[in-house]
């Protein structure tokens, strides 16, 4: 039977020798290798889930008037799109589960993608030859969080509403061009013309993730045309010999059964955990807002910043050259981003490391990169707890003010001591290394002495 | 009869029978192999059947309608059916295909002849061409000035040049102070310590310019600077509701009702926490706004109701480059 479909099929496309070379493409074993892999088996589900809303997702914004069955809606004037998203959570059969695992997959996806390069980055994998890998990576995180951010807005919820006014507010706050960009945008002032929820609905649904698509192929690609770094377990791993399970029979079952946990967890959450109940927050009005509103969990850092400038506009004689949500809101992903993008160059000038590496570090193995890296989290954490800081506030009763202050010192000064003390541990791990190696070696060495006299 | 219990007998042997597969001795596996490990494949059989018995509860918890809590149904019977099938696979990839690790060369790093070829290829296919210059040149030009060409419908999505609509506003002399359901404001229904919500009779309320926030001060608490210390009525005065940082509507009230009554009664965006005075002309107390709130000049008519007496002393909204170059333009 299976002789017989592989000789159709490769008499027909000539395909056998890659087929056989695909099968046998080897994977090297370690759990950290499949943080990545959660991303793109989240961003299916994504894609799978979404296809579902958009039968249902109306893009209008004329106002209607809300009659269906959630009774503290009932009378209320609303748009269109919130409208149908109320209608697909609360009318729509299995709506609300697919609305909500399709939020908890933005979520994860985004997570997973932040979390696997955190691991290429601390292991050095973006070095040569896979720096392309790396940039294109990257770029998927930058449209993934605009896609997540287009993604909650187009509900036209109240929360909504508030994220596309802040955003408006950046645009508006770049310096030259800011009304300029926004008119552009929006059609002019916030709230906009109509067609800017056509605009924000098909970047959602089409333009973003069929880009996302491209990217993750060209991603997948590379990783395959100079197959899967690895960590130096034994000594048969070297910069020449990669060490690992085929994709066939090893990984594939892996692989497949990840793919399946994921839609599994995100389906339980989808069902069981509730995410943004849209019709508790109401339509939006420009005049309307919330206190307590928390954006998701991604766009946490950028409100942090948004919080922590302290109240000035650059102005030069009556020429306000840059508005104050641009620090926050523009320079400081803008600064992090370039970094990211810059890292691998930056380390190549310093260091004059030009050779190839498929041998993987381990952070304490190159001290300099990790106390870097480990400064550049702490900012970034620092700035996203400050985001919080108003929920502390309610919480715990400790001044908004007050905290305010402190963190405008701890985002400067906290990862200056995070990457002293992580230069430190790289340096004394190092050090301990061969002492635990002489241990171990005289540990093993009287256990078989003990066992000789044992026989003896 | 003969045929049925045949029938059974295979089913049965189907259900728990095992069978080694046939093994070629005549040739070498590629894939070695492995002891059986029937508990394992036994545990995969009853797991695949859990997903489906997951698969058919999502159907019939679908299927029958006006179940409490059907999403959280739904979602457990879909997610285990998920995880029920995960766990076969991962069993199948740890427990019963043949964990092979095996080594393989990377591939190689470069082919310096290869590059050579190509690069030879490209510099001889030119061999024609006199004047490489000016046919690059040329190129650059029409791909310029093309891709301008491709790019300029985009211009249509909206008014890049036109920045006179950030200087609009809804307000000028004379207008009525409505509430959100078009009932004018009399100066008798604003009292302290609360805010209160108004609109330009008439006009659209979802633009930013309409919204402003109505407080009643103390009159003795007051500090305005000269150019606008005639902008309140009878001790009430109008801000705009939309937050000079980024645009969020203003919608707390910090008013102490009882001692300690500090810190003073302020107007605090939600968003990002900018708290500005409406005694004194609505200037930044803390937060990020780096811009005062523009206030609305009021008059009490004379049968009691508040209009405007003009428009904002600023422009509405958050700040961009023009934003302190002129004043706003009255409706």
């Amino acid at each position: 039977m299976i002789r017989k479909l592989v000789r159709f099929l490769d008499q027909r496309t000539g395909t056998a020798p890659l087929v056989r070379k695909t099968l046998r493409y080897l994977f090297p074993d370690h759990w950290s290798f499949l943080l990545g892999e959660v991303a793109l088996y989240a961003f299916i589900v994504l894609v799978a889930t979404g296809t579902y809303l958009a039968l249902f997702y109306q893009d209008g914004t004329a106002t209607v008037t809300y009659h269906g069955p959630y009774l503290p809606l009932r009378g209320q004037e609303m748009t269109e799109a919130y409208r149908s998203v109320v209608n697909i959570s609360t009318t729509v059969k299995a709506g609300l589960l697919i609305r909500q695992t399709h939020h908890w997959a933005a979520d994860v996806f985004v997570a997973s993608i932040v979390l696997h390069l955190l691991r290429i980055f601390f292991t050095g994998a973006y070095r040569k030859p896979r720096e392309l890998t790396y940039w294109i990576g990257l770029t998927i995180l930058i449209v993934a969080l605009l896609e997540g951010y287009l993604g909650y807005s187009m509900v036209d919820d109240l929360l909504s509403g508030m994220g596309l006014a802040i955003g408006y507010g950046v645009a508006l706050s770049i310096p030259f061009f800011g009304s300029n960009i926004a008119a552009w945008i929006w059609g002019g002032p916030f709230p906009g013309q109509h067609e800017f929820f056509a605009r924000m609905y098909i970047v959602h649904v089409f333009l973003i993730p069929a880009l996302i698509a491209v990217l993750l192929a060209a991603h997948l690609g590379l990783v395959a045309m100079r197959h899967h770094t690895q960590f130096k377990a034994s000594r048969r791993e070297t910069e020449r010999k990669l060490v690992g399970v085929p994709m066939f029979p090893g990984q594939a079952p892996r692989s497949l059964g990840l793919f399946f946990a994921v839609a599994g967890v995100l389906f339980l959450l989808g069902g069981l955990v509730q995410i943004n109940p849209i019709w508790l927050w109401g339509p939006f009005h420009t005049y309307s807002s919330t206190n307590g509103a928390q954006p998701d969990w991604y766009l946490g850092w950028l409100i942090g910043a948004l919080r922590l400038v302290p109240s000035f506009d650059l102005v030069i004689d009556g020429y306000t050259l840059v508005p104050n949500p641009f620090w926050g809101g523009v320079a400081f992903p803008g600064v992090v981003f370039t970094f990211l993008f810059l890292w691998p160059l930056m380390e190549r000038k310093v260091t004059g490391d030009t050779a190839f590496h498929n041998v993987l570090q381990r952070p304490r193995e190159a001290p300099w990169r990790t106390a870097i890296g480990v400064a550049m989290v702490t900012w970034v954490t620092l700035v996203f707890i400050a985001g919080g800081a108003d929920r502390i506030d309610v919480l715990f009763d400790i001044s908004y003010t007050a905290q305010i202050w402190a963190y405008r010192v701890l985002i400067w000064v906290g990862p200056v001591i995070a990457g002293v003390v992580a230069y430190r541990a790289c340096i004394e791990l190092q050090r301990g290394e061969p002492v635990e190696h002489d241990r171990e070696r005289a540990e093993h060495e009287a256990k078989a002495a003990a066992t000789v006299q044992d026989v003896a | 009869m003969a045929r049925v219990k045949d029938l059974l007998v295979s089913a049965a042997l189907l259900a728990a029978g095992r069978r080694r597969p046939k093994l070629h001795a005549d040739r070498e596996p590629i894939v070695p192999p492995g002891e059986e490990r029937p508990g394992s494949e036994l545990a995969v059989i009853v797991l695949l059947f859990a997903t489906a018995l997951f698969a058919a509860a999502f159907i019939a918890v679908y299927a029958l309608d006006r179940l409490p809590n059907q999403t959280q149904l739904l979602g457990a019977s879909l997610g285990l059916a998920f995880l029920c099938l995960a766990a076969a696979l991962i069993l199948i990839g740890k427990r019963l295909v043949v964990t092979e690790e095996i080594e393989e060369d990377y591939p190689v790093v470069e082919h310096e002849s290869e590059q050579e070829a190509i690069a030879q290829v490209v510099a001889d296919s030119g061999s024609r061409f006199t004047r490489r210059r000016l046919v690059k040149a040329s190129f650059g030009v029409a791909g310029g000035v093309l891709g301008a060409a491709l790019i300029t419908p985009a211009a249509s999505l909206g008014p890049f040049l036109d920045v006179e609509p950030f200087y609009a506003t809804t307000w000028k002399r004379g207008r009525r102070l409505v509430d959100e359901k078009g009932k004018p404001w009399r100066a008798d229904d604003i009292e302290q310590s609360t805010f209160y919500t108004a609109f330009p009779e008439g006009a659209d309320k979802e633009a930013l310019p309409s919204s402003v926030v109505l407080v009643r001060l103390p009159p003795h608490d007051f500090k305005l600077p000269k150019a606008i210390a005639n902008y309140p009525a009878q001790g009430i005065v109008a801000y705009s509701k939309i937050c000079t940082h980024a645009g969020c509507a203003i919608s707390l009230y910090r008013a102490p009702l009882f001692q300690p009554d500090e810190p003073r009664p302020a107007l605090v965006c939600p968003c990002h926490y900018s708290t500005f005075d409406p005694a004194t002309g609505g200037t930044v107390l803390f937060g990020p706004a780096g811009r005062k709130l523009p206030m609305l000049p009021l008059y009490v008519d004379r049968k009691g109701y508040l209009r405007a007496a003009g428009t904002y002393d600023e422009p509405v909204g958050p700040s961009w480059w023009g934003v302190r170059m002129r004043k706003p333009k009255p409706a």
